[in-house]
């Protein structure tokens, strides 16, 4: 295969208007002699910069290399050392600001696609049967984990390889969190992938209970006390999804992105499962991030015309460049440097339409982005069955308000140090979402290793 | 799995199932709920507790069939399981907390429960009875054979019966009886009133004038029953409340019933609202999206 070391290997996706149709995966993965290829243009740095952008730390260059030989094996080896969830985070990491965003090879041509490649190893792992090991023998320390999402499987993952007997306690029916009720089948697909992913970290020994609310079913202070646990994690995610507070928000057909995407993609809607969906005619989904982009993508493939409604510009928006193209291919149409100011109904409370407010730059504000201000005068009319609303989620209260000396900020998130994930609590631990409000999969899983080694210091310093 | 380790036929289209679910059994209190699936395809359907037994480990839900989802939970027996029993979710009732009693005892309560609302009030009304408290109970139904639960209810409160169409006990509607109680010289000063969302709004109607403060329980469309969805949102004195992890009670003088009814027919077809009406027949006042009897 011929290379062009400033050049990525091509990688092969489903045509956009054969997927704008189908809830299979967009994107179709490298084959072993294309993976090769891509591996050889990685320079080996002595001193890498990728591994310092990974937040998990995975010895890139060296699987790299390992995929260069064609010892997919041993590269899968070297990656499971440091993430337990290689064929998600291949998948749904913004490896352009992290790991690629650092690759030398970027600075005169193309990154090395780092992520396709840790996509290609976990994926030729998961088809031969191979699954990472545990290194050590069992010490008998319980530990707690509350969440089977990113942060709350890599927690327990790390803590299960080094001995440690590990519960994870899921609310829902199915372990995977945000990549089971957030992320839809086209990015990221479920049996194949999630499960099993699911299926190796518990392959390590760790025990997952689903349909255990913590603070509900059983509290933080009862795992201690009646179950006998010495240390818990808590990573339960993101929480409650905001709304605007405008004119005919309560209305029917207006919905979360939250709610939107689980019922599509937890209950599987679109295989016509019982749990329904309204499928809409015109969509409108108001916010600009990757949630964003998996609904208007999603309600797209049921069948809609989706707008994406934004009130910044295109450079502002928050989604990953890939996404925003994905969803554009796909047909997706962006109404950029816009707000809504009332949703319209008809008498039976119905949504009819969306009434709109153009918007202009202005100066930029504490986070650095130029806010956006109205421009008087502008509003305009319309027409749509279907808004949803995709404007980030507040914390949770479940855990934090039933659990004794358990400090949260003002925004309502658990706060723990970053280094180690501890709490106010003793023994208590916490990472991802229900520590930082919403942020992505890697740097939940980020958190649940960090607290993995906070757990262990905190044994250590025990004994 | 959850294994079903009794189930009673309660009346036409109501039956009663007691679950083996030992955590939410541990942990649950009356005004809580539960959420659950039938098999791996079915939706998340949440019920509210009618009973628990923390020794056996099993909490009892009562269900109406309404839709398939339901027929389908009523296709299980004895011996057969759940997919996915969760719980106890949402916060238990004020009334029955052991901090409360001594404030509880204090009130003059009554209790008036609509249909399926009855399995609930019980749950609360055997607490109270439990723990001293003695309360008036107005149980209704449309007709005599939709009552279940008078025995039951007999054996723990002041218990009257009505029927909107005067089968069986007091001739009228719950708010009828709860006026004529009144009139009768019973000065309640705490009402609680569970059943279709129709008529805790004319409850409320009703108790407003009457200067009762009263709670009600909220039962909207949900999917997770955690917060995180925000498909079972309310407006509560103007603000937006989520039944699931707010509620399911709020104080019932505060909250936008008409709303929260004409959310009610989000996910209902066009076919289920009109087989509603059908059956109903002279008795339908409302629920059905269609008719405009909720106004």
């Amino acid at each position: 295969m011929e290379v062009d070391v400033l050049k990525r290997i091509a990688i092969a996706e489903q045509e956009p208007q054969v997927r704008a149709k189908n809830f299979e995966e967009v994107c179709l993965g490298y084959t072993e002699e294309e993976a090769m290829a891509e591996a050889s243009r990685c320079l080996n740095c002595k001193n890498p910069k990728c591994v310092g952008g990974c937040p998990v730390s995975i010895n890139i260059p060296a699987f790299i290399q390992e995929v260069k030989k064609g010892d997919f094996e041993k590269a899968y080896e070297i990656i499971s050392e440091s993430s337990a969830l290689p064929a998600v985070c291949g998948r749904v990491c913004p490896q352009e600001t992290q790991c690629e965003g650092q690759c030398i090879r970027g600075i005169k041509g193309e990154a090395v696609a780092i992520g396709k490649l840790e996509r290609f190893v976990a994926d030729w792992a998961r088809e031969h049967g191979i699954q990472p090991k545990a290194k050590a023998a069992k010490n008998g320390h319980k530990v707690a984990v509350i969440g089977a999402g990113p942060s709350g499987l890599t927690c327990a993952g790390d803590l299960a390889k080094d001995g440690y007997d590990v519960t994870i306690f899921e609310a829902l029916h199915e372990a995977g969190g945000v990549l089971v009720y957030g992320i839809p089948e086209f990015r990221l697909p479920k049996s194949k992938v999630v499960a099993a992913e699911v299926e190796n970290v518990k392959a390590l020994g760790v025990k997952i209970e689903t349909n255990v609310i913590i603070g509900k079913t059983i509290t933080i202070d009862e795992l201690f006390e009646k179950e006998e646990f010495e240390a818990v994690f808590i990573g339960s995610g993101a929480g409650l999804p905001r709304f605007m507070g405008i004119k005919g928000e309560q209305a029917n057909g207006v919905f979360s992105a939250n709610e939107f995407l689980t019922r599509n993609n937890l209950m599987k809607a679109f295989l016509d499962q019982d749990t329904p969906i309204q499928r809409g005619k015109k969509v409108v989904v108001v916010g600009g991030g990757n949630v964003a982009m998996d609904a208007a993508r999603t309600a797209l493939r049921l069948g809609a015309e989706v707008h994406i409604v934004y009130r910044r510009g295109e450079e502002e928006l928050p989604a990953r460049k890939e996404e925003v193209h994905h969803a554009k291919e796909e047909g997706v149409i962006f109404d950029l440097l816009q707000n809504p100011v009332e949703i319209l109904t008809d008498e039976n409370d119905w949504v009819t339409g969306i009434r709109l407010i153009k918007m202009e730059l202005g100066e930029p504000d504490a986070s650095g982005r130029r806010s956006p201000v109205e421009i008087p005068g502008s509003e305009y009319e319309v027409e749509c069955d279907t808004v949803i609303m995709s404007l980030g989620t507040s914390p949770n209260p479940l855990i934090s308000s039933t659990t004794k000396g358990l400090d949260i900020n003002r925004r309502g998130c658990i706060i723990a140090e970053e280094e180690t994930g501890k709490t106010s609590r003793d023994g208590v631990y916490a990472g991802g979402d229900a520590v930082t409000g919403a942020a992505t999969v890697i740097l939940a899983m980020g958190a649940g290793k960090a607290a993995a080694k906070g757990i262990e210091d905190y044994f250590a310093s025990k004994n | 799995m959850y294994p079903i380790v009794k189930k009673e036929e309660l009346a036409e289209k109501i039956f009663l199932m007691e679950v083996e679910a030992p955590r939410v059994a541990a942990s649950c209190l009356p005004g809580q709920f539960v959420i659950v699936r039938t098999d791996e395809e079915s939706e998340r359907i949440p019920l509210t507790v009618c009973d628990y037994d923390r020794e056996k480990g099993t909490i009892t839900i009562v269900v109406q069939m309404v839709g398939a989802s339901t027929e389908k939970m009523h296709r299980l027996n004895v011996g057969d399981a759940f997919h996915d029993f969760v719980g106890p979710l949402g916060k238990p009732s004020e009334l029955c907390l052991e901090e409360n009693l001594e404030e509880t005892r204090k009130k003059n309560i009554v209790f008036v429960a609509g249909g399926l609302g009855t399995a609930p009030v019980y749950c609360q009304v055997k607490w109270l009875h439990e723990h001293g408290v003695n309360v008036t109970c107005i149980m209704g139904s449309r007709t005599k054979d939709l009552l279940f639960f008078v025995d039951k209810m007999n054996a723990v409160s002041d218990n009257h019966v009505t029927t909107d169409d005067g089968s069986f006990g007091f001739h009228g509607m719950g708010t009828d009886c709860l006026k004529s109680l009144w009139d009768a010289g019973n000065k309640f000063d705490h009402c609680v009133a569970i059943g279709p969302m129709i008529m805790m709004k004319f409850v409320c109607k009703l108790t407003k004038e009457l200067g009762i403060h009263t709670i009600v329980s909220m039962n909207p469309v949900m999917v997770d029953g955690t917060g995180m969805c925000g498909a079972c949102r309310l407006i509560v004195d103007g603000k937006v409340k989520f039944a699931c992890v707010d509620g399911p009670e709020f104080d019932g003088h505060l909250v936008d019933f008409d709303l929260a009814m004409k959310r009610m027919q989000q996910y209902k077809s066009e076919e289920g609202r009109k087989k509603l009406e059908l059956e109903e027949g002279d008795t339908h006042h409302g629920g059905c999206g269609n008719c405009g009897g909720d106004k």
